[in-house]
């Protein structure tokens, strides 16, 4: 790891002051469980990094009823889990916490640094590059070890999957995404949050350089059913092979209307209006979320060696469906 | 000269009972410093540049800007790999750094600028005919006449079984602390070998033998990978001396240690046997690949256990540009025994027989220890509930949640090792054995301790036991091929019974009694015929005067005659798993596995079954999780990390059920056989055929991934929705 400025602001406007007008020249530090490992491998090597954590006004929970949720950027993944309000009224995105699977990185990690993490790629990791290519500048991901990689979305040059926990959650809830910047707040749905990277200098969402994730706030969810659910290969210490998020509004028995989002399958969080026409006016049973399931893959072009997460992720679907119309608020 | 002997069972005071490892308090409270915890005075830190290629040669190496760095205390292009040399996997090391702190020795190695030329490379097996002139046959060998058995067999079946390439992935790294004090190298280093490193230190550093001091108190996890002070141990020596002697820790990042330090060879075959309508098994023929890096691999013990009379073994060695193998508990034999059981379990598939059953009608195949594992496959079929639970091949149960069963067997050696025990009686009752080797975190302090407090009648608290130091202890032999338990135990025998002739021949006059005449029972020295004639331990060491009693007692290697029966070779054992899969999504999840093993006469039930249980979990990793990844193109390592070189967590290996084999007199009276390779060897076998049952579809390939068994589904066109 590099040597590196460290500062320690204590209010939103200092950290924006302390940040840099091009990417790598600094970076932010929350929780810390993605930035030290990245930096311990020398992918960012900043110059200056902005410890954020002191910022009271970005921490914490809050809900009310009439206003719906407010998740500030520093609260932790732990604090979520044993949030009562988000329990009951946001079980997808309870659930989703609950895939987080190390009580370490639930007590570090904090919900702006899920949205922010870094690709887990391991062609990107091993410090084969953003958009790994051979001497002839061919793309290496597309014919390579690509059985964790993105099913859908993956046109190149990116092919990694986002790896947010909470992000489907989030975008199945409808979810708007806080930013701060040297000009103040500015808002965007989570779902537009994220962008799929076309240039080596790029990132993954839509901050620039000098913004920082400052809240997330959630609708209230009265009358809306939701979850989420995982497919992990192991239960401890793993991520998802492909994750679904949905949320349905019911009248009385049949969807109103329904948001699904797989995670892990693109390299963003994946909404599929497919799936959600799919529901509309049905009821949930077996066949209907099975339908639904296959519909949320549409359009998947699975690469050389991950054609099997087509199958989970439309699994991951209609598991998600069956477990929100059984349970949900 | 004493008998040599165990006591008689009915006699034992300690030997057979469960006593917790006497260090597992300085464990659990962090207070048992390992040699990755040692921090000597003016320590310095070493870091290696390894090479991102897996295969190039080196064109030129500039190291004077990270010389220059402020911190920065040796710099050193390591042996053999100035320009000009080739070098033969990724992540191989290049140039050695000494500095201050890890940091500065990080970023030392960031500036110097390595010019390589790449040149053409092979990291991937699997698929052989890729594998052009790195493939290298081996010569045919033949048994019976296996055309002849082919012809005569009522039913044949062909398959490709595999498993791939995995590592030792010890948590406490390769690595140790080197300090010279002028031409002295004191070592502390993380090994299996306490007593061999002296003198693998020394010729290499062209020092005196008598000159190296070897200091460790706990190790890690080896496995069969650290028996040697490996290129960095003697690199680092080197850069000690050059930054002028002072102390240098060197401990390997995890992406070398994973994939640098030690990998276990992969092993493919395709396997065709033949058997009869009844099930006996006639004829197997085999062609198997592997490869260990750049010097390929062997070819496993096949056909595993069983000896079919006609055969046909053909073996490719294929020589690969990744990281050199390392001895991988029970070498070469969990590769074997879930490539032969899988084709094993195909066959009874084929004949429509229960696989029990089917082994049960071969199991005069295995050989001198058939009836052995006769009776250990009834057990394990009782624990785990066989002939209830069994169904043929593929769960008709509805939805998507499948279960199955599936066994496999296994046999190792585990004779005990060369080994010298000194054992002290000081003239105060205090008694302390000395001997040069190594806890791995197995129990071996604790059986030493045991076997001495058996033989001289004292309770186990009673005795120190001293390893881990070299050469001021006498030389045990390293920890590998499950030699341990057998050598030392053997060996710290020997020297109580020694120093008991002795202590008799000094306290028989106050007992009014020949020496002959007396035993050491339950903290007295006492006689034989007439326990009320005794004293007390304190008292009859006494008898010593001033001078302590140091008297030592050796094991050999080899077994003779006259060695009594204190140690011997051989086991069985049989596992059995009950597995259940989710057919939509692929994920295998263990229910129960079952392990019945044999081990000869159990000194600590505890740390026996502590082996055992250890094993499972090992077992259960490398099937369902481990697998090294390389990418082809580039030659590179992609899962060198703990984060997608996946083990399992707590969650994930399910209720265990061992038991260990120690109520058969027959057993019992042939000595101990060591315990830590045999458990290790079938749970590939086991869980693999119970994915098989449960599906109704072979999955050839290990590990049982989401990805495998979702194909393997898909081949057959079945249960998926």
């Amino acid at each position: 790891m590099n040597a590196f400025e460290y500062a320690a602001p204590t209010t939103k406007e200092q950290a924006v002051g302390l940040l840099a007008d091009r990417w790598g020249d600094a970076e932010v530090l929350a929780g810390g469980t993605d930035l030290l490992s990245l930096m311990k491998d020398y992918l960012p090597t900043p110059k200056r990094v902005v410890n954020i954590k002191d910022i009271k006004e970005l921490q914490g929970i809050k809900y009310s009823s009439a206003t719906g949720l407010r998740l500030g950027a520093l609260a932790t993944i732990e604090e979520l889990l044993s949030n009562a309000a988000v329990k009951k009224e946001y079980p997808a995105l309870a659930q989703a916490a609950e895939g987080v699977s190390s009580p370490q990185i639930r007590n570090a990690g904090t919900i702006g640094g899920d949205l922010c993490q870094r690709p887990r790629c391991w062609y990107f990791r091993s410090g084969l590059g953003y958009f790994p290519k051979d001497d002839g500048g061919k793309d290496l991901i597309p014919t390579g070890q690509n059985e964790y990689h993105a099913i859908l979305g993956n046109s190149g040059p990116a092919y990694f999957v986002h790896p947010s926990s909470l992000a489907p959650a989030l975008i199945a809830l409808d979810a708007k995404a806080r930013i701060f910047g040297s000009a103040g707040w500015r808002e965007v749905r989570v779902e537009e949050f994220f962008v799929t990277p076309n240039n080596d200098g790029d990132r993954e969402t839509v901050l620039k350089s000098n913004e920082i994730l400052g809240e997330i706030i959630l609708p209230p969810a009265k009358g809306i059913r939701s979850a989420t659910y995982e497919v992990r290969q192991k239960e401890a210490l793993d991520w998802p092979l492909a994750a679904a998020a949905v949320a349905l509004k019911m009248s009385g028995n049949t969807v109103q209307s329904a948001r699904v989002v797989l995670g892990h399958v693109a390299p963003v969080p994946w909404r599929s209006q497919a799936a959600e026409q799919a529901l509309g006016g049905k009821a949930i049973d077996e066949n209907t979320a099975s339908e639904a399931g296959s519909a949320a893959v549409n359009g998947a072009r699975p690469l050389s060696k991950n054609g099997y997460k087509v199958q989970l992720a439309r699994v991951a679907a209609k598991r998600a469906l069956l477990q929100a119309a059984q349970g949900g608020a | 000269m004493p008998k040599y002997e165990w006591p008689e069972k009915s006699k034992r005071a300690v030997l057979g009972r469960r006593i917790s490892k006497s260090d597992s308090p300085d464990k659990v409270s962090g207070r048992a410093k390992y040699a990755s915890d040692v921090k000597r005075p003016g320590q310095l830190y070493a870091k290696f540049l390894r090479c991102p290629h897996a295969h190039a040669k080196v064109v030129s190496i500039d190291v004077s800007a990270a010389e220059r760095m402020p911190g920065v205390k040796a710099v050193k292009i390591c042996e053999k790999k100035g320009p000009g040399s080739e070098i033969l996997w990724a992540l191989d090391e290049v140039v050695g750094v000494v500095a201050v702190d890890e940091r500065t020795a990080e970023d030392a190695l960031q500036k110097i600028v390595v010019k390589y030329e790449k040149l053409p490379h092979l990291v991937n097996e699997q698929d052989l005919a890729g594998a052009g002139d790195r493939a290298k046959p081996a010569a045919e060998q033949v048994t019976g006449d296996p055309d002849k058995a082919f012809q005569e067999a009522e039913v044949v079946i062909e398959g490709d079984y595999g498993i791939p390439v995995i590592t030792h992935c010890c948590l406490e790294s390769h690595g140790q602390v080197v300090e010279w004090e002028g031409d002295n190298l004191t070592v502390y280093p993380s090994t299996q070998n306490v007593s061999g490193l002296v003198g693998q230190f020394a010729q290499p550093l062209k020092i005196p033998a008598s000159n190296v001091k070897i200091r460790m108190d706990h190790v890690g996890g080896g496995f069969g990978s650290k028996f040697s002070p490996d290129s960095w141990g003697v690199e680092s020596a080197h850069l000690s001396k050059q930054a002028g002697g002072k102390p240098v820790k060197t401990f390997l990042e995890r992406d070398a240690e994973l994939f640098v330090a030690g990998v276990r060879p992969s092993h493919f075959a395709r396997i065709k046997l033949g058997a009869k309508k009844d099930g006996t098994v006639t004829a197997w023929e085999h062609h198997s690949w592997s490869t260990g890096g750049p010097t390929g691999g062997g070819m496993a013990p096949l056909p595993y256990v069983l000896s079919v009379p006609n055969s046909r073994k053909k073996h490719t060695a294929v020589a690969t540009n990744t990281g050199p193998q390392r001895a991988w508990r029970a070498p070469n034999h969990p590769q074997a025994c879930w490539l032969t059981f899988a084709a094993l379990d195909d066959m009874a598939a084929k004949l429509n027989m229960d696989s029990l059953d089917f082994y049960l009608k071969n199991i005069q195949l295995a050989g001198e220890r058939a009836d052995l594992y006769r009776r250990e496959l009834l057990k394990a079929a009782e624990l785990i509930e066989w002939k209830k639970k069994w169904h043929p091949r593929g769960d008709p149960a509805p939805g998507h949640l499948k279960r199955g069963l599936g066994l496999g067997f296994h046999t190792w050696g585990g004779r005990g090792h060369a080994s010298e025990a000194r054992l002290t009686i000081n003239p105060d009752g205090s008694v302390s054995v000395d001997i040069g080797t190594q806890d791995l975190g197995v129990g071996t302090r604790t059986v030493i301790a045991m076997v001495a407090a058996e033989t001289l009648g004292l309770p186990v608290s009673a005795i120190k036991v001293n390893i881990g130091r070299a050469p001021d202890y006498p030389v045990s032999g390293g920890s590998g091929g499950s030699t341990t338990v057998g050598g030392v135990s053997a060996a710290t025998r020997r020297a109580g019974q020694n120093a008991l002739e002795e202590l008799f021949a000094k306290v028989a006059p106050a007992l009014s009694a020949q020496p002959s005449e007396l035993e050491a029972v339950g903290g007295k020295v006492q006689m034989r015929d007439n326990p009320a004639k005794n004293l007390p331990w304190r008292q009859a060491t006494a008898r010593l005067g001033v001078t302590p009693l140091v008297v030592s007692g050796k094991n050999a290697a080899a077994a003779s005659a006259a060695d009594g029966k204190l140690t011997d070779q051989g086991v069985g054992g049989v596992q059995m798993a009950d597995v259940t899969v989710d057919i939509e999504t692929g994920i295998v999840k263990m229910n129960k596995f079952v392990a019945v093993q044999d081990c000869g006469l159990i000194i600590n039930e505890k740390t026996a079954e502590s082996q055992v249980l250890g094993s499972m979990i090992m077992g259960v990793c490398y099937s369902l999780f481990e697998e090294r990844v390389m990418d082809e193109v580039t030659g590179r390592p992609l899962n060198a990390n703990m984060e997608f070189y996946k083990l399992a967590g707590i969650g994930d290996i399910g209720d265990f059920v061992v038991h260990m084999w120690k109520d058969d007199p027959e057993q019992d009276a042939r000595g101990v056989i060591g315990l830590g390779e045999p458990p290790v060897i079938a749970p590939g076998a086991a869980i693999g055929n119970a994915v098989a049952n449960a599906i109704g579809v072979r999955v050839p390939q290990a590990p049982f991934t989401p990805a495998r068994v979702l194909a393997a589904l898909e081949k057959k066109g079945g249960l998926s929705s």
